[in-house]
């Protein structure tokens, strides 16, 4: 049963770039591409500064991908913003650098390392920097006077989400008023605001975890190295696989082993965790997504990658 | 052309079990993951239940109720192999016409609630009243918990049949509106047909919503020609591309095909489309929806907030029109107001002329000449421009037949609205 839903998921999966589309092409994903470039064409044509907030994950490569086809054969005409918690995987680093080195793109650095060295931030004693986020942001936000910040949020990431709007007015500290969220009708998105206030506009808001996959899948779109299999030394915590780095390693009796494993979503090393897997392609890596969500309901194999999905895209806690 | 990604709302109120029916929705098409499932089994089991108290998955959080936002619409995401869902899920109390009117602005189809025992009771026929004026193309009747109403063959025939008579009289076709007998809570015809109604031979909800044709634009059934809102003009003006000239927009209405004479409004140029482009190639053929870059022949001065036309039936662009709006502004509306009116991609200055009819969702009936129009009112007013556009009756097409008034002040949405006189079609009456 779940094997042919994958399978169904999976099937239809290529480059596209010598497709010509006809009526019947108009699937699910081609709907929502399409309304994700209305929303960063409506943007360019309102805004004065906009900036999209790239981390290196899934979700912003894949904000990227489609605003860089929103404004095709033409420039990105928006900068991007990475708010870097020091606990970065390298590899997350050089991909990013690569992609905004491949396209000529403007990349603007908030560095939360910056804030606790001169003492305007300070460590958690969890040492989990996500939260510590917010205060880099709004300040780059308005030191560059963005006036609208492209996210990669998404409705369907957890229930306090469903009612977040595509164009989420903030107020000059950045807060979300929900007194002062605007009903959206239609394909009608108002973006009016006052000097000093800003839009966070999320695109991929109708777009499911299964969307994205298939979209990369499809598109081909290259992710960072750490979203496919790789051999990295690993120890078990909390039912997670963590890698050692900057934010320490393992206790005394956790175990340092070499394992073939993946990330599902990339965030602060100190509490990110990789998952055991084979999987090295994006059609490797959509069959096992999609098995792990359609996986049978009050089933407890300890199946580390439905647990994991629980832990998915918590990096934007105090972010977004 | 059958849509694959369907967008659905909710109507109804929460005692009628609309959570636990969305919530069933997400758990029959395995759309919720293992671990949230877990946490509603776990809490069901704190409550004492027997079973999953399957509306845990959609009530809102504590501190969403805490910041006062439990009245707002909520998207929910499931999907079959057959076709993937946007469910706006929309509070039921009976002063949120405006969350009704966000939710069902862009559904193809709408799911309302009853309670078996109670039937169709005034706030139906009030959401349905809603749901014909904003030209929701299909219904679907829920009627829920039928497994505790004696002689439930009786009652699901009695209440479709009255169900039948009011949407008929608010222009829905037969073939339109379909009554389903589920109980949500049990799962009875939501995602597989119940053996427990046997006197029910059509489709689970779930199978409907798979199959139920709905055009990919939605509008109902009226073929217009192109309509093409222009967002934005794309010029590279780089080594590559140094004389390239894209206008970029979303079709809102028609196809569009390479050696289409179109038209240019408001300035009524005429000109051919050379070429529809795309990162992934050129098109032979775009349709309504399909984001999009058109190359046109000539040379022409076109700016963001024009719309591109077919030259067979395009609109006259005027400064002056009569629309139907829901007011969702704090402040009541009074005629004279200034306010900005977003019409596609061009905003400009408004002035509201005269106020002309409120209608009455009680009655079902306008009352001529109000003195304003207050929170959630709808009613009929005659609205100025200061740049002329370029709209269509919005019962002929939703996107060019819409608007949004603005606050200039302070920035706020504070009315929907529709071009030309939907009003008059949803003026039933009750006679009583």
């Amino acid at each position: 049963m779940t094997e042919t839903i994958v399978n169904e998921l999976v099937s239809e999966s290529s480059n596209t770039t010598e497709r010509a589309f006809g009526i019947s092409d108009f699937d699910t994903l081609a709907a929502l591409e399409s309304e994700s470039i209305h929303i960063f064409r409506e943007v360019a044509g309102e805004f004065e500064r906009p900036v999209i907030l790239f981390s290196g994950g899934k979700d912003s490569t894949v904000l990227l991908h489609l605003a860089l086809k929103a404004f095709w054969p033409a420039p990105l005409p928006f900068a991007l913003l990475h708010v870097d918690t020091g606990h970065n995987l390298p590899e997350v680093l050089e991909f990013r650098d690569k992609i905004v080195e491949r396209y000529g793109l403007r990349l603007h650095v908030a560095k939360v390392e910056d804030y606790l060295a001169d003492g305007r931030l300070t460590e958690r004693p969890d040492g989990i920097r996500n939260p510590l986020q917010t205060v880099p942001l709004l300040d780059a936000i308005s030191e560059h006077r963005f006036d609208a910040v492209f996210g990669g949020g998404r409705r369907d990431e957890e229930r306090s989400r469903a009612k977040e709007r595509i164009f989420s007015l903030r107020n000059a500290f950045g807060q979300w008023d929900p007194k002062r969220q605007r009903p959206e009708l239609w394909n009608l998105y108002n973006g009016r605001h006052a000097p000093g206030e800003h839009v966070r506009v999320f695109p991929l808001s109708n777009w499911t975890e299964l969307d994205i996959w298939r979209y990369i899948a499809r598109e081909d779109i290259d992710l960072a190295s750490i979203y496919y299999a790789h051999q990295r030394p690993v120890y078990q915590r909390d039912g997670m696989w963590m890698t050692p780095g900057v934010w320490g390693g393992p206790r005394e009796d956790e175990v340092l082993e070499t394992l073939s494993v993946r990330y599902r979503t990339v965030g602060d090393g100190s509490s990110t965790g990789a998952v055991l897997s084979d999987a090295a392609d994006n059609q490797a890596i959509l069959a096992e997504v999609a098995a792990s969500r359609l996986t049978e309901r009050g089933a407890t194999r300890g199946d580390d990658r439905v647990s994991e999905a629980a832990m998915e895209d918590r990096k934007r806690e105090g972010y977004f | 052309m059958s849509a694959e990604l369907l967008r659905l709302a909710t109507a109804g109120s929460v005692d009628d079990g609309k959570s636990t029916l969305v919530g069933r929705l997400l758990y029959d098409t395995k759309s919720v993951l293992a671990d949230q499932i877990d946490a509603v089994t776990r809490a069901s089991v704190d409550k004492g239940l027997a079973t999953p108290d399957l509306s845990l998955l959609v009530d809102g959080l504590r501190a969403e109720r805490e910041q006062g936002i439990t009245i707002d619409v909520a998207y929910r995401y499931f999907a079959t192999p057959r076709r993937s869902f946007v469910l706006a899920d929309t509070p039921g109390h009976v002063q949120y016409t405006r969350n009704t009117v966000s939710g069902a602005s862009t559904a193809q189809l709408v799911i309302l609630l009853v309670d078996a025992r109670k039937g169709v009771i005034e706030q139906t026929r009030r959401h349905a009243a809603v749901l014909a004026l904003l030209g929701v193309p299909k219904l679907v009747l829920a009627v829920n918990k039928i497994d505790l109403v004696d002689d439930a063959a009786t009652v699901f025939a009695d209440i479709s049949a009255e169900f039948n008579q009011l949407t008929r009289t608010l222009g829905w076709a037969d073939d339109d509106v379909l009554e389903i007998p589920v109980s949500a809570l049990h799962g009875d015809n939501i995602a597989t047909r119940s053996e427990g109604t046997p006197y029910y031979s059509g489709p689970s909800l779930i199978e409907h919503l798979e199959s139920v044709p709905v055009d990919a634009d939605s509008t109902g059934n009226h073929t217009l020609g192109l309509r093409f809102p222009v967002q934005y003009v794309i010029r590279p003006r780089t080594a590559e591309y140094p004389d390239y000239r894209g206008y970029a927009g979303q079709i809102a209405a028609g196809a569009v095909a390479p050696g289409d004479e179109v038209v240019v409004l408001p300035s009524g140029i005429r000109t051919t489309v050379e070429r529809i482009d795309t990162p992934d190639g050129e098109l032979a053929v775009a349709q309504t929806g399909r984001s999009v870059t058109l190359i046109l022949a000539d040379d022409v001065d076109i700016s963001r907030g024009d719309t591109i036309a077919s030259v067979a039936d395009a609109p006259e662009p005027i400064d002056t029109f009569d629309a139907t709006v829901c007011w969702l502004g704090d402040k009541p509306l009074r005629p004279g107001a200034r306010l900005l009116l977003k019409h596609g991609t061009r905003t400009t200055q408004a002035i509201v002329g005269g106020l002309l009819e409120r209608f009455d969702e009680q009655r079902l009936l306008a009352d001529p000449n109000p003195e304003s129009l207050a929170l959630n009112d709808i009613g009929r007013i005659s609205v100025r421009v200061a740049e002329p556009l370029a709209v269509d009756d919005y019962r002929v097409n939703r996107h060019t037949g819409s608007f949004l008034l603005i606050d200039p002040s302070g920035g706020n949405t504070v009315a929907a609205g529709l071009v030309g006189d939907v009003l008059s079609a949803v003026e039933v009456g009750t006679g009583v």
